[in-house]
């Protein structure tokens, strides 16, 4: 009869008449510890949500910009520099899953030294060694088997698909994007069971108003509504200052550089701000449910 | 309206009554009356599923109320009118409210002058602001009828209505009752004021229900 449908609940829940929850006496502190929990969950949440998206922004960055390109680095005596690098294009052009190959010009190089060696260094004066930047199709290539084509053919080319180093980076920023997720969802159960608890200690506490109710013959649904909806309005309030503390502290976060640190790009960009401000839905959405299942639970004993 | 088939109660083993057969028939006035502690509250409480019976049947509006879910009871008592003896209001909410909560409870707005009309009548006219806690024992009995009748249904079960108020507000308040009564709703009322029989039975064709020894029998004329 009263199995609750949802969408009409949340619907009466919104427009309810205001005098529904009228009929539960002000519940002194276990409503403002529901506010303050719900504050401080929320709070941490934006935090766990930042980390989420920060790691996940690294490791998207990290695994796509590097998974389509490699590199074919020749290390070979001058005279013979200019045909071991024709072979090596040779080899490219007929490998699967290479859909360019590009000898680097000096000029370039020089670019990529310059961080570590400086802007002055006589690239000329130095045996460097010569790069071909290869494009990859989505397939990809056979990296070890390139490798082994490549010795055959140019035995000073060395085959750097860049899988060595950005591997364990790539898994590790996943595995702390999971935690992060993991961490949020650990608030919210946390929510969800402490708004229980204290949905039930209310009901436990009016049992007289349960049973006045119920002489004039109001309906569980009536009644767990007024207690579903005090319960539900404060956890949004909570929530909704709880993720404004949290998004000031992170906007307040001192900037990264621009180039710099990716470590220290914790904070969010753009549309991602927009992330944080479903929580205080969020909270209110677990808060309606747990409240809602406690209250069905506690009316089913009470007699 | 009401009926009672073979019907037995016990509290934790003890017999209270048993084999009772009543049909109470729509538009009737029945007293019910007996020493203290032979059950008066406890059939009134059959009568509106408050108290399961341990064995036997009470149909209400020809149905089962033994064998209802707690929601449908909850749609019968919106058309039974229940004065509790201990009257039980909403101690946070001014009378005024507490006196509207039949309404409000089935999703329906409550008629200010009749409400105004009707706590003239039980004279808490200037009460119904106060907070039950603030009331006196009569007063809340008066509340307490005052919010039986408010939803205006067709059975009105009152538990010792007049318990605590004088002899005038009794007058008054079971005036209320046989007016009702003339309007076609069935009436039952639990008390152990003679006298109140005795005027109702001036005004309507009240009967009385003995219950005693665990059996309720209908009293002949001399009470
Ligand atoms: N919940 C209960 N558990 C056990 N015994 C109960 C319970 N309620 C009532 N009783 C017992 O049942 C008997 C009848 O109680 P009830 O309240 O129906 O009497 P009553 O006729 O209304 O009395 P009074 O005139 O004093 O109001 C009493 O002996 C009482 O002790
Ligand atoms: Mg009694």
């Amino acid at each position: 009869m009263t199995k609750p449908n949802l969408g009409s609940s949340l619907r009466r829940l919104i427009a309810g008449r205001r005098r529904a929850d009228r009929v539960v006496p002000p519940s002194g502190h276990t409503a403002t510890l529901t506010t303050l929990t719900s504050a401080a969950m929320a709070f941490l949440a934006v935090f766990a949500l930042a980390l989420s998206i920060a790691t996940g922004r690294l490791a998207d960055r990290w695994s796509q910009a590097l998974t389509r390109t490699a590199t074919v680095r020749i290390s070979a005596p001058p005279e013979q520099m200019q045909a071991q690098t024709k072979k090596v294009l040779d080899v490219l052009k007929t490998t699967p899953g290479v859909s360019a190959a590009r000898v680097m010009e000096p000029d370039e190089i020089k670019r990529l030294l310059e961080p570590w060696l400086g802007p002055d260094l006589p690239v000329d004066a130095l045996p460097l060694p010569q790069l071909v930047e290869v494009a990859e199709t989505p397939e990809g290539v056979d990296g070890p088997g390139l490798q082994l084509r490549l010795q055959a053919e140019a035995p000073g080319a060395i085959l750097d698909d860049h899988l060595r180093w950005r591997q364990p980076l790539v898994s590790s920023a996943s595995r702390v994007r999971i935690l992060g997720l993991l961490s949020l969802a650990l608030i919210g159960g946390a929510t969800a069971a402490l708004i229980t608890l204290a949905t039930q200690a209310a009901l436990a506490a009016n049992g007289q108003v349960i049973r006045t109710l119920r002489l004039v013959g109001a309906r569980d649904g009536y009644i767990a509504r007024a207690f579903v909806r005090r319960f539900t309005i404060r956890a949004f309030m909570g929530a909704l200052a709880g993720t404004a503390l949290g998004m000031a502290a992170i906007a307040l976060l001192p900037a990264a550089a621009p180039e710099g640190g990716f470590l220290t790009g914790l904070g969010f960009t753009g549309i991602e701000w927009g992330w944080p401000l479903l929580l205080p839905i969020l909270a209110a959405l677990v808060a309606f449910l747990s409240t809602l299942a406690a209250a069905f639970q506690t009316l089913r004993t009470v007699r | 309206m009401i009926e009672f088939h073979d019907l037995s109660l016990g509290y934790s083993g003890r017999v209270l009554m048993s084999g009772v057969t009543l049909k109470l028939m729509p538009g009737s006035f029945h007293f019910l009356t007996g020493p203290s502690g032979s059950g008066k509250t406890s059939l009134l409480k059959l009568c509106y599923g408050e108290l399961k019976a341990t064995s036997g049947r009470v149909e209400v509006f020809g149905q089962d109320i033994g064998a209802m879910a707690r929601d449908q009871v909850a749609l019968i008592r919106r058309r039974i009118g229940i004065v509790h003896q201990d009257c039980q209001f909403l101690d946070h909410l001014p009378m005024a409210e507490n006196i509207t909560l039949p309404l409000e409870v089935a999703g329906q707005v409550a008629d200010a002058r009749a409400m105004d009309e009707l706590l003239a009548w039980v004279g808490l006219s200037g009460q119904a602001r106060a907070l039950p806690p603030q009331l006196s024992g009569g007063e809340r009995q008066r509340a307490a009828l005052a919010r039986a009748v408010m939803g205006a249904p067709d059975i009105i079960l009152a538990d010792e209505p007049t318990g605590n108020v004088d002899w005038e507000m009794s007058q008054r308040l079971l005036r209320l009752m046989t007016e009702l009564n003339r309007m076609g709703k069935t009436v039952v009322v639990a008390t152990h004021d003679l006298n109140l029989i005795r005027v109702a039975k001036s005004q309507v064709a009240a009967r009385v229900l003995r219950i005693q020894g665990g059996r309720v029998q209908l009293a002949g004329a001399d009470l």
